[in-house]
């Protein structure tokens, strides 16, 4: 077992042995979105295969790396001296387009009773997004 | 958040919100003070800084300011704190009268600046257009992005008990992110007023030497 930290959450998958990070793919699909397909890895429109000559590294027929993905994607990733927590991150420049679209990222917190509140549950409002620490 | 409170109120009738994140890891810490404050408005916690790493902040307090569609108005930046504490007096624990009066009338202006943008909508004068809004918005690096993830996965193994190792991925995100206080803060070592304020505090803000702690918020009446 292992635990990814994603974008969409956290997941508890069945990692397969072996170097990097791998996951059959449909829970690949479920802890980040990519798909896999003939085409390669893929998220909506976009599909990246596999480097070629290194496919094994990459895929099998219903395996995939993500670790191996993450890095030819230069998307942020860093996982735990076990490898069995791993964080994949959103890459730096769809971080930098979502931002310079100017349409405000939407993002889900709870309260201090639990209670979850997104920014998109307030729209039509304007609204002061206003950071504090205890700290 | 008591400022916030009092600019809520006077405003509930406005079709506005103010959503107040606190940056905190640490289980309960923020609570008392959102208890104290008894905000109307949503106060959320976001142990992972996950608003910080979609809005490329690196510090508190910082606001965003969001249109009814959904839009920023104005990016990421400080909402309104002076760095009077940079002029303390370590003798009498006491920052000197016009640093003080600086802080507090540079608190005030931002604050009536987002009345005036509640009240006034896009015709505000602190409300930018796309062009100004794109101009001041800061985009992550790879390092800042690589840095979330190492803190993520930090704050993570902190909660798993796996102390040791979660403190080394926040100090390899603060090492990749060394503009982010509050990744740096929220690794520090707090005093008993829960304040990362220690002798490391202080090395690293007089570190800044010339720069700013809390620059100025780009508003043409903001005191300086």
């Amino acid at each position: 077992m292992a635990t990814i930290l994603s974008e969409r959450g956290e997941f508890s998958v069945n990692a397969g042995p072996g170097k990097g990070l791998w996951l059959g793919a449909a829970e690949a699909a479920t802890a980040t979105g990519w798909s896999l397909r003939p085409e390669g890895l893929c998220r909506g429109e976009i599909c990246v295969p596999a480097p070629k000559g290194r496919e094994a590294e990459f895929t099998t027929a219903d395996m995939v790396n993500l670790a191996a993905f993450w890095d030819h994607l230069v998307m942020p990733a860093a996982h735990s001296r076990d490898g069995d927590v791993w964080a994949l991150g959103e890459g730096a420049d769809n971080r930098a387009a979502s931002l310079q679209s100017l349409q405000a990222p939407d993002f889900s917190l709870p309260d201090p009773d639990g209670t979850a509140h997104s920014l998109s549950d307030y729209h039509g409002k304007k609204v002061l997004l206003a950071t504090w620490a205890s700290w | 958040m008591s400022v916030w409170q009092d600019l809520y109120s006077g405003l509930q009738e406005q079709n506005f919100i103010i959503i107040a994140v606190a940056m905190d890891s640490r289980a309960d810490a923020a609570r008392p003070w959102i208890e104290a404050a008894a905000p109307t408005y949503p106060a959320l916690i976001d142990r992972d800084h996950r608003v910080a790493e979609l809005y490329n902040m690196v510090n508190v307090p910082q606001a965003v300011w969001i249109n009814e569609a959904g839009r920023i108005v104005r990016p990421a930046e400080n909402a309104g704190a002076f760095e009077a504490f940079r002029s303390l007096d370590f003798e009498t624990m006491t920052v000197p009268e016009d640093k003080a009066a600086t802080a507090t009338a540079a608190k005030t202006t931002y604050v009536n600046a987002v009345r005036d943008w509640v009240l006034s909508g896009a015709d505000s004068g602190y409300v930018f257009n796309d062009e100004q809004a794109r101009a001041r918005i800061t985009v992550p690096s790879a390092e800042i992005a690589q840095a979330h993830c190492h803190f993520r996965l930090g704050q993570y193994l902190l909660r798993q008990a796996r102390a040791d190792e979660g403190q080394e991925h926040l100090a390899e995100a603060s090492r990749l992110h060394p503009a982010s206080w509050n990744i740096w803060r929220q690794a520090a070592a707090v005093n008993d007023l829960g304040l990362a304020a220690g002798p490391e505090f202080w090395e690293r803000v007089n570190a800044l030497g010339d720069a700013y702690y809390y620059p100025p918020v780009d508003m043409a009446d903001m005191p300086k």
